[in-house]
């Protein structure tokens, strides 16, 4: 036997030896199915941080379809129940399809009519294992989900994570996506060692302007245009059409790339 | 990206967007793609900066080495027929995309573009980088050739604004470089400034 009779089926399946000819597997012709592999439609960050009212939440109106700017209008951020919001990145199709389960939680909830009420934590529970069973489908919903609101009897600030694997956490402070490398150290810097307990409704919202200032600078798929819900024991506020100073001025006398002075 | 140049009633006009990205992240927000090859020849870059940089860099040389040795000013048309050839005989190794504009008295003004493989196209408009593929409706159904000063910035301006918005690689600032017989003039739109960006969206 000569080395390249030896050689030339390294690497190759072996069908004749595992599957016989005429087996059922050597007939079929059928292509493997296809499942959900990328986002298409996609939301980039969301932050959420606890202050020592409540909890703030943020996401802009942007859908990207690649690296184009499709959709300026879309809401990132859902209310579920009397004292949860729900902030979604990632595919806005899978994000849709999670609203409507939503949807029927809330209203199938609502139905029994025992004076339980939903409670964010509840909410994120539900939606960490809807997330893990469609990972363990090899089927994922694409998104990476932020649930915030104030938590049973006391009306306790909470913030929680959940991802497309199944993966949660929780944390005073915690953003998703571009937010997660650039917003996160600012946003622990105004909540780590229980600063959030004394921390105002007005600093949350500067943190969190400041965040979406610094994401307009330096992700490609943000818009300076956002949504920003506060939850406290008193209710929801959801503020629509926000957006933030820049500034640009500086960059006029800065000149090509090195020795360029025109 | 989005790089644009245009020849106008009294010489060129070129316009580019300010934004540098590694994938989704914004390296440079305020990144200058106007670069000056002689006093009247300047260029766009777009495609890898590392490569556009360099390519500029050789062409600035070998531009003002041919100054010295044919004693004038090389023109439009021999400084883009350089750069093509840069760009054509190592397209394998180069990302580079290049618009060559300028003004010469006996022309009137030039513009060329050289697209990824380092072809060489004389143009009234040249549009090129990312952003362009979402503005070529605008330009085709706006753009008159010997347009006014006025006019061409105003159609430069509409262009790269509208590209930046649908563009996630473009954005930032609009920067321009205007050639003609009395030597160049910046321009600069941002925001924040007396000279906005116009917006369509909403």
């Amino acid at each position: 036997m000569s080395f390249l009779e030896l050689t030339e089926v390294w690497g190759k399946p072996q069908k004749d030896i595992f599957f016989p000819s005429g087996s059922e597997v050597e007939e079929s012709t059928d292509a493997p199915i296809q499942r959900t592999v990328q986002p298409i439609v996609t939301g980039s960050s969301v932050l959420a941080l606890k202050f020592a009212d409540g909890v703030m939440i943020a996401a802009d109106n942007l859908a990207s379809y690649g690296s184009l700017a499709r959709f300026y209008d879309v809401e990132r951020l859902t209310k579920v129940g009397d004292n949860t919001i729900v902030g979604a990145g990632g595919d806005i199709s899978d994000y849709q399809q999670i609203q409507r389960l939503l949807e029927k939680l809330e209203i199938k909830e609502g139905n029994y009519g025992d004076g339980y009420a939903l409670q964010p934590s509840y909410i994120h529970e539900y939606l960490s294992k809807v997330l893990y069973a469609r990972r363990n489908k090899l089927d994922p919903y694409w998104n990476q989900l932020i649930v915030a609101g104030v938590d049973g009897e006391n009306k306790e600030p909470y913030v929680a994570f959940a991802d497309l694997r199944g993966t949660t956490y929780s944390a005073p402070a915690i953003a998703t996506g571009f937010a997660m490398h650039l917003a996160l150290p600012m946003l622990r810097k105004a909540t780590d060692d229980d600063r959030w307990k004394t921390l105002s409704k007005e600093s949350a919202r500067a943190t969190i302007d400041e965040c979406m200032r610094v994401l307009f600078y330096r992700d490609a798929r943000s818009l300076n245009k956002f949504s920003v819900a506060t939850i406290t024991p008193e209710g929801i506020e959801f503020q629509t059409d926000q957006s933030v100073s820049s500034k640009w001025a500086f960059a006029e006398k800065q000149y090509g790339y090195g020795t360029q002075t025109v | 990206t989005t790089i644009t140049a245009l020849r106008y009633k009294d010489g060129v006009i070129l316009a580019a967007d300010s934004r540098t990205t590694m994938g989704a992240y914004i390296a440079n927000r305020v990144t200058d793609k106007l670069t000056q090859l002689t006093d009247n020849i300047w260029c766009c870059r777009s495609g890898s900066a590392a490569d556009t940089q360099t390519v500029a860099d050789l062409l600035k040389y070998y531009l003002s080495m041919y100054r010295i040795q044919f004693g004038h000013d090389p023109s439009v048309h021999t400084a883009a027929t350089l750069a093509s050839e840069m760009c054509y005989q190592n397209k394998n190794m180069l990302s580079a995309g290049l618009i060559v504009a300028g003004y010469d008295e006996k022309t009137g003004g030039d513009v060329y573009s050289i697209p990824l493989g380092g072809s060489l196209h004389k143009q009234p408009l040249a549009i090129g980088g990312s952003g362009s593929a979402f503005i070529y409706g605008f330009c085709d159904a706006n753009f008159r050739e010997n347009m006014t000063q006025e006019e061409a910035v105003e159609f430069l301006k509409n262009a790269v604004a509208l590209a930046m918005e649908r563009d996630g690689s473009s954005g930032g600032t609009i920067r321009m470089v205007i050639l003609n017989k009395d030597g160049m003039e910046r321009k600069f739109f941002a925001i924040d400034t007396a000279n906005p960006i116009p917006v369509f969206t909403h």
